[in-house]
């Protein structure tokens, strides 16, 4: 049983981690165009700033 | 104003004037320039880079940005906020068009809601999933296996990330409860929320005591099922109200006008009376006005419903909304934008819409029913085992606790949304765009259909009618074939073959057209275009051609309805519908595009108000009323009904009224859309009383308090995949 020590913290870190990534990449605006990211991926490059 | 000066300014081959931008540009507080714009007439990843490219090539543009899904264009730049007006012609030069945005605070308002509904439901997963993870461990052992100390350390761990997950993405539950009772009455949120409190702090209070039973995974996994169906409810809604959002945008366009010497561009609602407007042609009027100077022909198609275009002249009336098809005029404002007839319009449109609002959703009507019901056998199971029963109040709050976590609605929650997703979908495959949130619903309801005449039942434009002289059918369709009027357009397409040659050809705006064919004249046009002042107009649209000084020759002209208008109308009818057509055209054509289709109720010679005022006495009657129209004047109608759809050929205000929109030339998705919305109306209700029968069940065993934390786990995501799995039968059913 004493392995839960590191096992349980390990899991919660993980899943906070991913969690963190979620909430950064939700405020950064990455949902904002679904449809235009999707888009996107077929321009060849993208020039200054954009 | 000098006769010669607005001549000079009528004929200047001057391209239209650019500007009035500059006006809409926001300064940030590092000093830079920021607009929002609305872009038209992008449809592909090309398009995308080719106006953002265009733009960063400028030095001073730090950053230019196409929101695709929202056709919004965002420019920040350094410099001069003029130079808006050049980007803007830039990107008009591509071939888009632009209008200025109203960045409205609604829009951001939306966009944060929806943020925070994303972000609430990112946290509840993350909770659920890992509080899954450690109940796990306490389902599958007993007490005497694990020991007291890794219970107790487990449910600590729980409360850990239950508690503070509770409060971050419980909130959405919480402020709507709190609104509610606020305002005295209670919604689906109210016991929601409380479940929510109350499972997480009993399950709190037995933690601290060392307790058997904690209840943080049920909770935490109702809050998680709850939002999925928050998230697509909400996704439905907001599609709604951006599109009522654009239909402002219509009076938000910019207007030249002449001042002395000079033109310039105003935004349509600075327009002031008496101003004079210069309109060239193909531009919308923007304002009720008198023609001042020149003639032209005027498409009056989207205010009164009438496919022939009408010519003016100095002194007419000309309203805004209609468009200008022949040369530039000149026009005097008699009122300004929020005075004009399609302001009138618009007003009705938000009239009607304030009382569509009244409209209850099927879900708060269960929500009103359920809530008390639930909260009174939650209060007698508490008194019941505190008073009767005589065990503990600990332990009878438990249990009512467990009957408020095990009746709460997450199969409610999910019934209405799923189907609502599935429905909208499977329609979108069938080009049927359904734009608000809870328009399958209203729709399901509906016992009276109204139909517009021109551009609904039929096809909206004149087709060549009768047997005609081949050779004067061919030299007339290559007179045709020079000009853009809608009847030249249709003799054009009616004739296949190959065309003269011409020479010399003219276009007299409003009359007809002239040309030399092998040294003759030959005139195109009007009846007393060519000639022929004699004789009564004739009851259809009719196109005169005249050869030299041969008799004139006549072509008609009638609007054909669509092909399946007949087979729909009686598959409505089959359905228990009664039918209406309502028409601005006159009362003979009506009556005769009614007799086609086979419907018996026709009206002709109806305004917009008229039609508003007819729609209204049937709602007063109790019918629920579907409309279908395309045109400005049927906007209001559409707007005020119970449901209403347009063809995809409708103006935008028409298809910004409307709650479905339908592509193609055909008019029977208006059946299917029917038949499609009779079936999910039906699997909701399937969903209910799942739902509902699920809670037979549970609640006798909540009540004799033998419910533990894993009976409720297993109900709770067995009845919402129940629920779910019912409503994916709409993808079986054909």
């Amino acid at each position: 049983m004493s392995v839960l020590v590191y096992l349980i913290p390990i899991a919660l870190i993980l899943g906070f981690a991913g969690l963190m990534a979620f909430i950064w990449s939700l405020k950064s605006g990455q949902y904002d165009d679904m449809d235009g990211a999707a888009c996107r991926i077929l321009n060849d490059e993208d020039e200054k700033g954009s | 104003m000098e006769k010669q000066h607005i001549q000079n300014i009528v004929q200047s081959d001057k391209p239209l004037e650019e500007g009035g931008f500059d006006s809409l540009v926001v300064q940030d507080s590092d000093g830079q320039n920021n607009i929002s714009l609305l872009i038209s007439g992008v449809h592909c990843a090309g398009c995308i880079q080719k106006i953002e490219s265009r733009l960063i090539a400028n030095e001073n543009v730090k950053q230019a940005r196409l929101n695709f899904s929202t056709r919004r264009l965002t420019i920040v730049w350094d410099g001069k906020t003029q130079s808006v007006n050049k980007f803007v012609a830039d990107i008009e030069n591509l071939g888009y068009g632009v209008r200025p945005y109203d960045s409205d605070a609604e829009e951001s308002e939306n966009k944060a809601e929806e943020k925070f509904l994303l972000m609430s439901l990112g946290v509840a997963g993350f909770a659920m999933g890992n509080i899954m993870l450690l109940s796990v461990a306490l389902w599958i052992t007993d007490a005497q296996a694990m020991g007291l100390a890794t219970r107790v350390l487990i449910h600590w761990i729980e409360a850990l990330i239950a508690i503070p997950a509770v409060m971050v993405a419980g909130r959405p539950f919480f402020k709507s409860a709190l609104k509610a009772l606020k305002n005295g009455h209670t919604n689906m949120d109210v016991p929601i929320s409380l479940a929510l409190t109350l499972a997480t702090g009993m399950s709190l209070f037995e933690t601290i005591n060392k307790g058997e039973h904690a209840y943080f995974d049920s909770a935490v996994m109702l809050m998680f099922f709850l939002l999925i169906g928050r998230y697509l409810d909400f996704k439905a809604r907001l599609q709604a109200r951006s599109t009522a959002t654009d239909l402002l945008s219509t009076l938000s366009g910019f207007a030249v006008i002449v001042e002395g010497e000079h033109t310039k561009r105003v935004p349509i609602r600075d327009l002031r009376e008496n101003m004079v407007v210069r309109i060239a042609s193909g531009e919308k009027f923007p304002v009720d006005g008198i023609i001042i100077n020149g003639k032209t022909s005027v498409d009056t198609s989207l205010v009164t419903g009438e496919a022939v275009p009408k010519d003016v002249k100095e002194g007419d009336e000309v309203f805004a909304g209609t468009i200008n098809l022949g040369e530039m005029v000149l026009v005097s404002v008699s009122g300004a934008a929020d005075t004009s007839l399609l302001a009138d319009i618009v007003r009705l449109m938000e009239k009607a819409a304030q009382s569509q609002a009244l409209y209850v959703r099927l879900a708060d009507k269960a929500a009103r029913f359920y809530t008390p019901v639930v909260h009174t056998l939650a209060a007698m199971a508490f008194l019941g085992w505190c008073f009767i029963g005589g065990i503990g109040w600990q332990e009878s709050l438990m249990i009512a606790v467990t009957v408020l976590i095990i009746t709460c609605p997450c199969a409610l929650g999910l019934a209405v949304p799923v189907v609502q997703v599935l429905a909208t979908n499977r329609l979108m495959k069938n080009k049927i765009l359904v734009k608000a949130g809870d328009a399958l619903e209203r729709f399901a309801i509906i016992d009276s259909a109204v139909f517009d005449k021109t551009g609904t039942l039929t096809q909206g434009r004149p087709v060549l009618e009768g047997e005609y002289d081949s050779q004067k059918l061919k030299l007339a369709a290559s007179l045709a074939s020079n000009s853009n009027h809608p009847i030249s357009k249709a003799l054009s397409n009616a004739y296949q073959g190959e065309r003269y040659a011409l020479e010399d050809f003219k276009e007299k705006s409003g009359q007809g057209v002239s040309a030399t064919y092998q040294g003759r004249l030959v005139l195109l046009g009007s009846r007393s275009w060519c000639g022929n002042n004699a004789g009564a107009p004739s009851e259809k649209i009719e196109l005169w051609l005249a050869i030299a000084d041969e008799d004139p020759y006549v072509f008609y002209f009638t609007d054909v309805i669509k092909e399946d208008a007949k087979e729909t109308i009686r598959n409505l009818k089959e359905k228990g519908l009664s039918v209406y057509l309502l028409s601005g055209d006159r009362q003979v054509i009506a009556d005769q595009v009614a007799k086609d289709c086979g419907i018996e109720n026709s009206f002709g010679d109806m305004t917009p108000v008229q039609k508003f005022d007819f729609i209204e006495k049937l709602k007063q009657e109790g019918k629920k009323v579907l409309m279908v129209g395309d045109g400005l004047n049927d906007a209001p109608v559409l707007a005020g009904a119970d449901i209403s759809m347009a063809p995809g050929t409708a103006i935008d205000m028409a298809q910004n009224a409307a709650d479905i929109i339908f592509m193609g030339d055909h008019l029977n998705p208006v059946a299917r859309a029917y038949d499609t919305s009779s079936l999910s109306y039906r699997l909701v209700k399937q969903n209910f009383a799942l739902a509902v029968f699920y809670n037979l069940v549970a609640i006798p065993l909540a009540l004799a308090g033998m419910v533990t934390p894993l009976i409720a786990a297993a109900a709770m995501s067995g009845s919402s995949l129940l629920v779910i799995a019912n409503s994916f039968r709409l993808r079986l059913k054909k």
